[in-house]
């Protein structure tokens, strides 16, 4: 006897909703055994991992304070990712979108405008553009491959935040330390929740997935990038450029992104430093993923993926593993995924063995 | 500028290649056979962390190649799950192998962070290595130098001049034609996979153990893309793979010619590191910018999920 996967005659829909939640309950049972493997006791690290982050009001105001950056790269790859158009230098679009809108603050240090605040969150949303537009011009105009170009983008935009904040940027006053000053406090976003750092990036994000979902599911243009996704030869016989899906995907994950940055410099971090991201604009990927690519998945698999960088720091703090463990923990969240789904499109089978 | 700095930039152009070389002709059979597998970042790195604990705990680097090879295979061995027997998108498997991959060897890496090992010292040739100029360049390099030449040739030979060879071009080519007349393609595809994943874990082992030689997290800083982007920019081919290699090789050492030419030239350190990055980006724009050229030489199937029964 022998398992075989039978192609189902359509994809199940009951199946394309319960893949991530299978994905996260297998994370989960890894989980275990690797603290198993490493010596430490699973129900503890679990506990440790998992449920510590979030035991009081402070933490989960926490986790909405590191998902929104999440969300906000997330939901702009998820525009491109429907029409295949892979946007993987979102890492490198947020960190532009911080340097452009943290330099307006910078340049304008000490205005006490009220269009400071916003003119920095568009100034962001603009320098992720402005770096996203260059894979999508050398794709179109050159067929350049964007999955390269754009990630060789996000090791340029490293380099570049390192050069301001170590040369011209440099606090005069920060004791010789790579970051610029602090921004003022109108240049800061306001706190949400007194006595937490939930600021009104939250919003924002929350704003995004609106119009991420309005866009995708009521306006033409949306449902032509999700043809041009699932079927290039149909999108292209009913006249749908392929050219303009290229355009929309890389400049919605940009502006994104770009907001993501500069709410991380404007809000929790307050300055410029080499320090901007964690990685978000990469964990993004596995959250428009986890999230099926639509906003209200997104909103959950941000929230998720904010407690396992939040369960890396407590890890490191109280069982004296490396942070980076949460690192694993994504990354094993997109096989398992990616495994699952294959029940989606086939169900398993169980054959006699031909001799 | 002296004979002597001349002859120091091509020895360190060379070592600089060295592991694109290898990770590229890994990635390039891979893609022969219809695979995109962009976990290159990833296999390296665990590879590197790998072989980096074996070669210090053994003192013994050889044993440290076997260790970046055994777990760029099991690397490779994770995509080949997730990308052909499960059927998942080949490029979103790539992607979860390099995010892993990156993670993982941060994780095991940490307490490796602050020891040092021993240089290795290399292969002399017997009276060649001592041809100005190119002498040392040549044939004064650490073994896995010599192995990434012979690796060229033998890649080349498989591909061109065997049967086996033949038909991994034909399962890259029409996966439905391949299967049609008998051949495996998901097992074929596999043992593509797993030699890439091999040779990515070798090209790790080198940066970790003959390198630098440590290991730092985030070391392999990019240097699996830009394998990845080699293997367009020598359009599939393998000996094109070398020049191309050498070529960013001599740019990732351009920090080097700047310091040794004596010439002061006011341009930020980041300047010059972000070179080999944006020599990608300008290489991949060069080649692609003729689409014949790119539809003519990649393999027709590359990336496209095989279904077996469909």
């Amino acid at each position: 006897m022998w398992l075989k996967f039978e192609q189902r005659p359509e994809p199940s829909k009951t199946m394309s909703y319960l893949s991530p939640l299978l994905a996260v309950a297998l994370m989960f049972l890894s989980g275990l055994i690797l603290f198993l493997v490493l010596g430490k006791s699973p129900v503890e690290g679990f506990k440790v991992f998992f449920l510590n982050p979030i035991k009081d009001s402070y933490g989960i105001a926490e986790l909405f304070l590191k998902a929104t950056p999440l969300m906000l790269c997330a939901v702009g790859l998820s525009v491109g990712f429907k029409a295949n158009v892979w946007n993987i230098g979102a890492e490198g679009q947020l960190l532009i979108g911080a340097l452009v809108g943290g330099g307006l603050a910078l340049h304008f240090d000490g205005s006490t405008s009220p269009f400071l605040l916003p003119g920095m969150i568009v100034a962001g949303a603009l320098g992720g553009m402005a770096w996203a537009a260059i894979p999508a011009f050398l794709r179109t105009r050159f067929n350049a491959n964007e999955i390269l170009t754009s990630l060789m983008l996000v090791y340029i935009a490293e380099l570049v935040v390192s050069w301001l904040v170590h040369g011209p940027w440099k606090d005069p006053d920060g004791f010789n330390f790579p970051q610029t000053k602090l921004l003022s406090a109108k240049a800061t976003l306001p706190i949400l929740l007194e006595g937490t750092r939930v600021n009104a990036a939250l919003l924002l994000g929350i704003g995004a997935l609106l119009v991420g979902w309005i866009f995708m599911n009521k306006s033409f243009l949306g449902y032509q990038m999700k043809v041009a996704g699932q079927a290039e030869h149909a999108g292209r016989y009913a006249g749908f450029s392929a050219k303009r899906s290229v355009w929309i995907g890389m400049l919605a994950g940009g502006a994104m992104a770009g907001i993501a940055g500069i709410s991380e410099v404007s809000g929790p971090i307050g300055q410029i430093t080499e320090h901007i991201s964690p990685g978000y604009g990469f964990a993004a990927m596995i959250v428009a993923f986890v999230g099926r690519l639509s906003p209200i998945g997104i909103f959950f698999s941000s929230l998720l993926m904010a407690l396992l960088y939040m369960g890396g720091e407590q890890a490191q703090q109280y069982l004296n593993l490396p942070s980076s463990i949460s690192k694993v923990f994504q990354g094993m969240l997109l096989f398992f995924l990616l495994g699952s789904d294959v029940f989606i499109n086939f169900r398993l089978r169980l054959v006699r063995r031909r001799k | 500028m002296g004979l002597n700095f001349i002859s120091s930039i091509l020895f360190a152009t060379v070592v600089a290649g060295t592991p694109l070389i290898i990770v590229a002709l890994g990635e390039l059979v891979t893609e022969k056979a219809g695979v995109l597998n962009l976990g290159a970042e990833g296999t390296m790195s665990v590879g590197a962390v790998a072989a980096f604990a074996v070669a210090h705990h053994t003192g013994n680097p050889f044993l440290g190649i076997l260790a970046g090879m055994g777990a760029g295979i099991l690397m490779s061995l994770l995509f080949g799950i997730s990308a052909l027997t499960l059927m998942a998108n080949q490029v979103a498997s790539g992607l979860a192998l390099s995010i892993f991959g990156v993670g993982l060897s941060a994780f095991i890496g940490k307490p490796y962070e602050s020891v040092a090992l021993a240089s290795v010292e290399p292969i002399r040739i017997p009276l060649l290595h001592k041809i100005p100029l190119f002498g040392p360049a040549l044939f004064e390099q650490q073994g896995l130098v010599y192995f990434s030449w012979v690796l060229i040739v033998l890649v080349a030979w498989f591909l061109y001049r065997t049967k086996a060879g033949l038909v991994l071009r034909a399962v890259g080519e029409s996966p439905v034609s391949a299967h049609s007349i008998g051949y495996g393609v998901v097992k074929i595809r596999y043992q593509a996979v797993l030699f890439g994943g091999a040779m990515a874990g070798i090209g790790g082992a080198f940066m970790s153990v003959f390198y630098t030689p440590m290991w730092v997290e985030g070391m392999v800083a990019g240097r699996g893309w830009i394998a990845l982007s080699l293997v367009v920019f020598a359009t599939w081919r393998p000996a094109r793979v070398m020049i191309g290699a050498y070529l960013f090789g001599g740019c990732m050492i351009a920090q080097m010619f700047v310091q040794g030419s004596g010439v002061r030239i006011n341009i930020p350190a980041q300047a010059l590191s972000a070179m080999p990055y944006a020599a990608t980006v300008l290489v991949l724009v060069l080649i692609s910018r003729n689409r014949s050229t790119i539809r003519l030489n990649s393999p027709a199937s590359l990336g496209q999920t095989f279904l077996p029964d469909a």
